[in-house]
């Protein structure tokens, strides 16, 4: 037989579906505009793409800058398993993200533009730079384990000398677009919900990004042990999610004291449809992940860290919509609920990343063993 | 040049949409009155109380938020007053619109190649030494074309000598850090709807994000010297390790040696 017929299962049948309703929506947005596939509007310019796609992406991917920096920088080895699946979904996050705006941009053709064209003063030509100077540093981190398989070892050792420098480089763009993500906002104070609006957005988007990084760290970890038999051992979760337990208390402490000192504490307790869409999400984002880890069981559990962990991510998730979405709404005197095709692009644009991750993960040296540590790039740099 | 501006007087208004027409005839934009802003209505008429009309407009902020929020720079606060944009630096991002404290940048959701649409306060006519086609329409002087400081005067005189007929408040002196558009109305501006209802801060917004967007250039010189320091005293920490490993490597060695050499020494002794 010269074709084999794939086997048909539920997952690939989900897919396919996916795959033919994401081609669909990107030919109809492509000919006929914005309008045709978005429920976007003058009122409401803003929606699921940059709240979901392009916000809340970059977020996600925020584990490979905190995985480079506790092994690069502060050299602390035994992460070093990690590291490798944290910048492969960094690369692929922010790759999605760039691909998330070229559908979202109305003249998607001049991406470019802010490389030509500066503002200083603008947060999203600071944000513009940063994720594409940050997307280049993932591409070259992570083009060790491609280079790797490939048998060009000149290459590999040639990024290895880079690696320092690099890390530091990545450390500090995340540092500052994570932020500044959040200061995308401070222009909006009479727009956006008092709940959500502070003059340390960029602070708590920070903070939260730190958080959701290990989070989605962690959950990578344990789908790929469940789906492809690979992934980082349980002690080291474990630590992680130690670290995650600081983070979220500190966040939980600032958002608190944020709100006393505006005085708008009490808007927390308030029935308004913003004051309770906050309450759910600081529930699920913080609240209930710190109240699981401290279960003992929980903790020491791959399923306990990785429903912990889904609990972070969705909250996170909450968060970033709550601000780019729901804080608006009431403002902007409309409703806005994305239409089926901005959904299905967005999903289709998910479901490429899973599948580029797990076609990565099973063709490439994602997840090192640690017996092979003898071979790990800070030791190569010594040797040099 | 000194800076020019328009100054709408609410109670003038009848509500002819005369303005609405002239800027559409202006700027060859599709002929009929409409309910609100659009990409094909620069300016249009509200009744928002019986008999009370509001007409809207780009309100041609001094420090603008969309001057400052577009990342390609696509908008120019010129030196004459009208904010300006540039079609083509646009990529469409629209946080213009997303930010404008007035809402009124508005965008062409229908087109494939869609661009951002608003009031430019006929930049071009200011510049020939004219006035907007809005202005030079209004057949009851509710929107007259001025210097901004002499529109200031005229309206605080207004409100002196009539102070039974307005409420006392020139909307767009301080609001935001000052408009180059100003009203005049005879109720509280909070009792006419939006944009006025929104209690707008005196600080222009862009310093908001500039307190933030200042601190860059600091977190990146601090974030450098700090990470690299880190790696410095991390690295030096394993040099060390590795140089006492080794060195205890090498007592043992001498001391296993050493038993040996009790053994053969002995011998060769
Ligand atoms: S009103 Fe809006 S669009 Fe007009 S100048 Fe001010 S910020 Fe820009
Ligand atoms: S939509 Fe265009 S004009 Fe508006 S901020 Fe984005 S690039 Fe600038
Ligand atoms: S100034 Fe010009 S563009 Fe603006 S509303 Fe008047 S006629 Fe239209």
């Amino acid at each position: 037989m010269l074709f084999r017929i794939p086997k048909i299962t539920l997952w690939r049948i989900i897919i396919a579906v996916i795959v033919t309703l994401g081609i669909y929506y990107t030919v109809i947005r492509y000919t006929r505009g914005l309008g045709a596939v978005t429920n976007l509007s003058d009122k409401f310019p803003w929606g699921l793409w940059v709240g979901f796609d392009v916000i809340t992406g970059v977020g996600l991917a925020a584990g490979a800058f905190i995985i480079a920096l506790a092994v690069y920088i502060f050299r602390i080895d035994t992460y070093r398993p990690i590291l490798r699946p944290a910048i492969l979904t960094g690369f692929l996050g922010y790759s999605l993200v760039a691909v998330g705006l070229l559908y979202d941009l109305g003249k998607w053709f001049d991406v470019w533009h802010p490389i030509v064209f500066w503002n200083p003063h603008s947060v999203m030509f600071e944000v513009a730079w940063c994720v594409m100077l940050y997307l280049s540093v993932l591409a070259l981190e992570f083009s060790t384990v491609v280079f790797e398989r490939l048998r060009l070892n000149f290459l590999k050792q040639a990024i290895h000398l880079l690696i320092i420098p690099l890390s530091i480089l990545g450390v500090i763009l995340s540092t500052l677009h994570q932020s500044s993500l959040g200061s995308l906002f401070l222009i909006v104070p009479s727009k956006l919900y008092e709940l959500w609006y502070s003059p340390y957005l960029p602070l708590f988007f920070f903070v939260s990004a730190v958080s959701v990084g290990f989070a989605m760290v962690t959950m990578e970890s344990f789908l790929s042990q469940r789906f492809l038999g690979k992934g980082i051992e349980l002690n080291l979760l474990n630590g992680l999610a130690r670290v995650n337990v600081l983070v979220m208390a500190f966040y939980l402490t600032i958002k608190i004291l944020d709100l006393a000192n505006r005085g708008v504490l009490g808007a927390v307790l308030s029935l308004r449809f913003e004051s309770v869409m906050f309450d759910i999400e600081t529930m699920v984002q913080v609240i209930i992940p710190l109240l699981l880890l401290l279960i003992p069981a929980v903790r020491t559990s791959a399923r306990g860290l990785f429903i912990t962990s889904l609990f972070i991510v969705i909250g996170f998730i909450m968060n970033r919509l709550d601000i780019a979405i729901t804080g608006v709404e009431a403002s902007s005197g409309t409703s806005y609920f994305p239409a089926f095709g901005e959904i299905a692009i967005s999903v289709f644009l998910v479901t490429m990343g899973f599948l580029a991750f797990a076609f990565a993960a099973t063709y490439l040296n994602v997840f090192v063993h640690v017996q092979k540590k003898e071979e790990t790039p800070v030791e190569i740099i010594h040797d040099v | 040049m000194a800076k020019m501006g328009i100054l709408i007087d609410i109670t003038k208004c009848i509500g002819c949409g005369a303005c609405e027409k002239a800027c559409k005839m202006r700027n060859d934009l599709p002929t009929g009155l409409e309910n609100n802003l659009s990409a094909t209505a620069y300016t249009v008429v509200q009744e928002r109380r019986p008999g009370m009309y509001v007409r809207r407009m780009c309100m041609h902020c001094e420090n603008p938020t969309c001057v400052s929020v577009c990342p390609v720079g696509a908008f120019t606060k010129t030196a004459a007053g009208p904010v300006t944009y540039d079609k083509d630096k646009c990529i469409g991002c629209r946080y213009c619109m997303y930010s404008c404290p007035f809402s009124v940048p508005k965008y062409q959701w229908d087109r494939v190649v869609p661009y951002v649409q608003k009031c430019y306060l006929c930049a071009d006519r200011i510049a020939e030494g004219s006035e907007p086609a809005c202005t030079a329409a209004c057949p009851t002087g509710a929107s007259i074309f001025g210097e901004r400081d002499a529109l200031i005067e005229d309206a605080k005189k207004r409100i002196r000598d009539n102070p039974s007929r307005y409420t006392d408040h020139i909307y767009g002196v301080q609001e935001v850090g000052g408009t180059s558009v100003l009203y005049l109305s005879s109720v509280p501006f909070d009792k006419l709807g939006e944009p006025f209802t929104m209690q707008l801060p005196h600080k222009p917004l862009p310093l908001y994000t500039w307190a933030a967007l200042e601190k860059v250039p600091t977190i990146v010189v601090v974030g450098g010297v700090v990470l690299t320091g880190i790696w410095w005293i991390t690295s030096r920490r394993d040099e060390v390790k590795k140089f006492e490993e080794r060195t205890q490597q090498h007592h043992w060695w001498q001391a296993g040696m050493k038993k040996d050499d009790t053994h053969k020494g002995g011998e060769r002794r």
